[in-house]
């Protein structure tokens, strides 16, 4: 079993999900809470790395973050180093890639928040960001859990994006689902279903035990 | 409700649509570095014979795992002759229809706007300081990468080249990680910097054949061609005087000489 590989998908999908958690939290109070007409435009934004085909996500981030655009020249710059084959620039495509995964459930569940709760404290002198942090996210814990393990385990099996923008290096971007692939394209096949299978067990108890978690008391019941 | 949904799923599967199949159908499961080849092939084929040919681009072992559980393909042609070779030593082929149709051959290429100068220093512009990334094919499994860690061995480029390898799936995705600057130079097949398209997008240097495997490209009928038929005419086509000129123009030496 390739350990390295499987090392490194946990450490990106647990990175992804700090950064997402840390991005996607104020961007979906603003969806929600925006007065801005146009924010549905954000949201579609949001939303396209459901639809889009990884390849092409992919060959955009290479190209984004390559030598050929601004900001990877500007990025190379600074530290010395471009960003693809290397772990931050994948981190940036799997950022990208599990936005809709850690956005959407945090929105769906801000919004949900009775709306005369909020009132009442801002009536009370509460600032809108108090507010936010002693209301609607202890209100919210559901919704930030489904975010937080959806992009964890997407990341964890992501594959089309990491393919294109990777380069299949060993404990730097080779993450499980390439060395699963590598496997059966070497006619491994025994390999590839070990590692398919515990990835496949994993999946499924983070999963499960994320639903089952959603049902006990220490939650606060759904109104 | 549901007859018309299940109405409806048939016409997304195709299955509405039958046309009557006069005409000769061959269905082909092709290496990626064919694409450019290939179509010019199947025009001068279909103009000679009254055969539809449709052909799946994709690396040689996907098709391979996916032929083993026999894929709906009639014809194989893979990058490389172990391929047909094992899944004819499964009897997944036509008895001896395995053929060797082209050889492929191996470049080191940069973008046209690379300080490097590969076609005067060779390989041994890999050794160079400013170089951060160094494209190949995987040589776990894909023939060209194969070829290329040899090459660079026999050049003694390959201890200094080493880490700053980046591998591709197949040798056109590693085409695409030069092309896009994210890789600073890549040792990919001739038949991909020869297609029409990136005629003026970079600079090559051809690698001695001497020095790394012989990229032999071999090809198989499979046991379920529907139209063994078509299928025979389209390998005689690929081996005649005229499929193998075109091969050459793409790219290719003939598996003859």
């Amino acid at each position: 079993m390739d350990w390295t590989a499987i090392w490194l998908s946990v450490r990106l999908a647990a990175a992804a999900t700090l950064v997402l958690l840390a991005i996607g939290v104020p961007l979906a109070y603003w969806i929600v809470f925006s007065p801005r007409r146009w924010k549905f435009l954000v949201e579609a934004i949001v939303a396209l790395p459901l639809v889009l085909p990884p390849t092409v996500l992919g060959f955009y981030v290479l190209v984004g973050i390559g030598p050929m655009s601004p900001v990877g020249r500007a990025y190379a710059r600074i530290a010395g180093q471009g960003l693809p084959f290397t772990f931050e620039g994948l981190l940036i495509a799997s950022v990208l890639y599990s936005m809709p995964f850690a956005v959407q459930p945090f929105a769906v569940e801000f919004a949900s928040v009775d709306r005369r709760l909020l009132e009442a404290s801002w009536s009370l002198g509460v600032s809108p960001i108090e507010t936010f942090r002693r209301v609607v996210i202890p209100l919210s814990v559901r919704g930030l859990v489904t975010g937080i393990v959806l992009s964890f385990a997407h990341t964890l099996g992501e594959f089309g994006v990491v393919l294109m923008v990777g380069g299949n290096l060993p404990g730097v971007t080779r993450t499980v689902s390439i060395s699963i692939y590598d496997a059966v394209q070497s006619l491994d096949y025994a390999a590839a279903s070990r590692t398919s299978l515990l990835l496949l067990i994993v999946s499924f108890i983070i999963l499960a035990s994320t639903y089952s978690l959603q049902r006990s008391v220490w939650l606060k019941p759904r109104r | 409700m549901y007859a018309s949904l299940a109405a409806a799923l048939a016409v997304a599967c195709g299955r509405g649509a039958e046309t009557p199949a006069r005409r000769g159908r061959v269905r082909v499961a092709a290496a990626s570095d064919l694409n450019a080849a290939l179509g010019q092939l199947i025009t001068r084929f279909g103009a000679a014979h009254d055969v539809d040919v449709s052909v799946s681009y994709g690396s040689s072992g996907t098709f391979y795992a996916q032929l083993l559980n026999q894929a709906p393909f009639d014809m194989f042609l893979s990058a490389d002759v172990a391929y047909p070779n094992q899944l004819a030593a499964r009897g997944l082929t036509v008895p001896q229809s395995e053929f060797t149709y082209a050889i492929g051959r191996l470049i080191l290429w940069a973008p046209a706007s690379s300080p490097l100068d590969v076609e005067h220093e060779g390989l041994q512009a890999l050794t160079r300081g400013s170089i951060a990334h160094i494209a190949v094919a995987n040589p776990d499994h894909a023939p060209y990468g194969r070829a290329a860690v040899a090459a660079m061995q026999a050049a003694g480029v390959y201890d200094a080249a080493r880490t700053k390898l980046v591998l591709g799936e197949n040798v056109a995705q590693t085409m695409q990680f030069v092309q896009s600057g994210a890789a600073d130079a890549g040792l990919v097949a001739l038949s991909l910097v020869l297609a029409p398209n990136m005629k003026g997008r970079g600079r090559l240097f051809e690698i001695p054949v001497s020095t790394y495997p012989r990229l032999e490209q071999g090809g198989t009928i499979l046991k379920w061609a529907a139209d063994l038929d078509a299928a025979r005419a389209l390998r005689g086509f690929l081996l005649s005087a005229d499929g193998q000129a075109i091969l050459q123009q793409y790219g290719f030496s003939s598996p003859g000489r």
